[in-house]
């Protein structure tokens, strides 16, 4: 069984979702990105989602422009966050996603990438810009090595639409909880659980919710319904916030352990 | 076999590379389309107000100064620098704001480098009455002050982008952020064949207005097809317009990028040229990239062919060889902005000024009587600012 696979099926039975940060790799270098994959996973991560960083990132919101601008500046390429990735499996087996724009996977070559990623130890793939319409070479390739392709599903998708993406992915389902890019929002939005049930009813795939969650109570809300909660920019912004200071790493932890604490649910 | 296919590719080029929450809106777009495309009102409001507003159709000019002056050929200028706005960019935003009105869309969005297809696509809110956003990066805001303040004058609110390098493809990231998250009510006017399918036809099919009464025109006046066609390429829609209703007769294409410095230094944007294959902004293309897939900035003296990406299907075509592409550096630009000033009295944007300084240098391996036709696609007022200030840095008064 997958990584990704066997840690679903254990946080089913434990009747908790899986709690996913989302940290830009290389942002604000490489080295503080291995530890705080450490630290994230010791304060109550279940898989990290690793971003590889794109120089027109059209779907990312200030936040996450400015960390992958940061992280393109001291020089994170594909083939350092993959050597990333190969050493952090001699020190741990939590499941690791790379989200990425198609353009630096489709350069790297799509056989070669599935192939340098299985190796190093990547378990899936989301591509912010490829849907399943365009991305059947893509899937050809990483299918081929065993590499996980997530899709995402919006709130504009249609019902149509919802079951080629569901039918796709492999790995997880990503259901992004807003019309709108990525970002910190202050409240969820009106009928994200609904929309969450919907499509979930379709599909026994673990259905995974992301954007613009950014608290713990938005964290305990969702508890309910998804199998798994991604938070990105709220925590991309306290690395922000902490870099040249020796408390990057425990105030990411801190904010990881604070988010962990409320993701408990009684699973319906 | 008619391109594109179904799903909007041109062979390898072209297709639909958006974040899902677009790709439902895309094939509303499409859907509708399709419908007004061949819809008798919707054609015949647009014909209505290409002619009665836009001032369709544009002369096709024979520049005889020029041509003799170049020695060897017949030289036509297709004045689209006479349109309202003083560009072709009219031509696409009447199209495409007459259909966001049809698709009951509350606001349009749209991206301007020059400033040019700003200015169209606030003419164009204004005169039909919808909400409008201009995205500009602040670069282009600062090389282009008079059209910012047209835009704001026309009632368009203008945003300023300062992510990136701050110039065209910095403001279409911007804009399409904005279309993601408005995306019920918003329609997105893009400026050029470029983006996710359906765009590079829907700008296609619009500017293709240019190439019909061309073909028209040079029937009536020469009696034959021309032997050139020649237009500057950006994102490819004033070259593309020209082009495509002449595809399939014996007629030789050349789209004009922008060399910037030169191809061998890094300030150009002659993507066709010198690029590679990738996706960005929705779509297969040549693009300006390094080997890590991260985008490069282009540069050109011309701010409306400053982008390093290019229409999908000018991607094809240069694959297919249907047209060659070559470039022109800033320098050459400006020596053939003067000279269609001095020599026919028509001051050409600097990004038409490309196209004309490709015929300056192929003139003279022309035979007599050949026929070239220019795409003089805008008018060079708003660059006239940028220019003195060029000139008078190199201490060479126009005079």
């Amino acid at each position: 069984m997958s990584r990704l696979n066997s840690l679903f099926a254990r946080s089913r039975v434990a009747g908790r979702p899986a709690l996913i940060p989302f940290i830009t790799a290389g942002d604000p270098d490489i080295k503080t990105t291995r530890r705080l994959v450490l630290e994230l996973e010791k304060r109550g991560a279940d898989i990290i989602e690793l971003g590889v960083p794109f120089s027109d990132p059209l779907a990312d919101g200030p936040t996450i422009q400015a960390s992958s601008k940061r992280a393109l500046d001291n020089g994170t390429r594909m083939k350092v966050i993959l050597q990333l990735v190969k050493n952090l499996r001699g020190e741990t087996q939590i499941p690791l996603v790379l989200m990425s724009y198609y353009n630096p996977i489709y350069q790297y070559g799509l056989e070669k990438f599935s192939k340098d990623a299985v190796g190093a130890g990547v378990d899936g793939v989301i591509i912010s810009d490829l849907p399943p319409e365009e991305a059947v070479d893509w899937k050809k390739a990483a299918a081929g090595f065993g590499l996980d392709t997530i899709f995402l599903a919006a709130p504009t998708s249609t019902e149509e639409r919802i079951g080629t993406i569901i039918a796709s992915s492999s790995g997880f389902i990503y259901y992004v909880s807003v019309t709108g890019i990525t970002g910190a929002r202050t409240a969820l939005p009106s009928g994200v659980l609904s929309s969450l049930k919907r499509i979930k009813q379709k599909t026994k795939k673990p259905v995974v919710v992301g954007f613009g969650i950014s608290t713990p109570e938005q964290v305990r809300r969702l508890s309910q319904w998804a199998d798994g909660i991604i938070v990105g920019s709220a925590l991309v912004r306290i690395i922000e916030k902490n870099i040249g200071k020796p408390t990057l790493i425990s105030a990411a932890g801190d904010f990881m352990a604070s988010l962990s604490s409320k993701a408990v649910g009684c699973r319906l | 076999m008619r391109l594109p296919d179904k799903k909007g590719h041109f062979g390898l080029f072209g297709g639909k590379f958006v974040p899902e929450t677009l790709m439902p809106a895309l094939d509303e777009l499409t859907e509708a389309y399709a419908s007004y495309k061949e819809d008798a009102s919707f054609k015949k409001e647009l014909t209505y107000y290409l002619k009665e507003y836009a001032g369709r159709p544009t002369p096709l000019y024979f520049a005889e100064r020029l041509s003799l002056l170049l020695g060897n050929a017949k030289i036509y200028l297709k004045r689209e620098d006479l349109c309202h706005t003083g560009a072709h960019k009219i031509n696409n935003t009447l199209g495409q704001v007459l259909l966001a009105k049809r698709m009951q869309k509350k606001r349009v969005i749209a991206e301007t480098g020059a400033g040019q297809h700003g200015v169209a696509t606030a003419t164009t809110a204004a005169l039909l009455g919808i909400d409008c956003s201009i995205y500009m990066g602040e670069k282009d805001i600062a090389r282009q002050e008079v059209n910012v303040f047209r835009m704001k004058l026309l009632g368009a609110e203008v945003i300023p982008v300062s992510s990136g390098s701050k110039t065209l493809k910095d403001a279409i990231n911007e804009t399409i952020r904005d279309w993601v998250t408005n995306v019920r009510h918003t329609y997105y006017v893009i400026g050029s064949v470029v983006g996710p399918h359906p765009y590079p036809v829907i700008v296609r099919d619009f500017q293709s207005v240019i190439g019909r009464e061309t073909r028209r025109q040079i029937l009536r006046k020469e009696g034959c097809l021309p032997d050139y066609l020649v237009a500057c390429v950006g994102g490819g829609s004033n070259a593309l317009g020209l082009f495509y209703p002449f595809l399939n007769d014996e007629v030789k294409m050349i789209g004009v990028e922008a060399a910037g410095s030169g191809v061998a230094t890094n300030h150009h944007s002659a993507t066709l040229s010198t690029g590679t294959t990738g996706v960005l902004q929705g779509t297969m293309s040549y693009l300006l990239q390094n080997s890590d897939g991260q985008i490069k900035e282009a540069h050109s003296i011309a701010p409306g062919l400053d982008y390093p990406g290019v229409g999908p299907e000018h991607s094809y075509l240069k694959e297919s060889g249907r047209v060659q592409y070559v470039n022109a550096t800033d320098k050459e630009a400006l020596k053939a902005f003067k000279l269609l000033s001095e020599k026919e009295g028509i001051i050409p944007a600097l990004e038409s000024a490309h196209a004309v300084a490709q015929v300056c240098k192929m003139t003279s391996s022309l035979k007599n009587e050949e026929i070239v036709i220019i795409n003089l696609s805008g008018r060079g007022d708003k660059d006239v600012d940028a220019v003195s200030r060029i000139l008078r840095m190199k201490n060479e008064p126009p005079e």
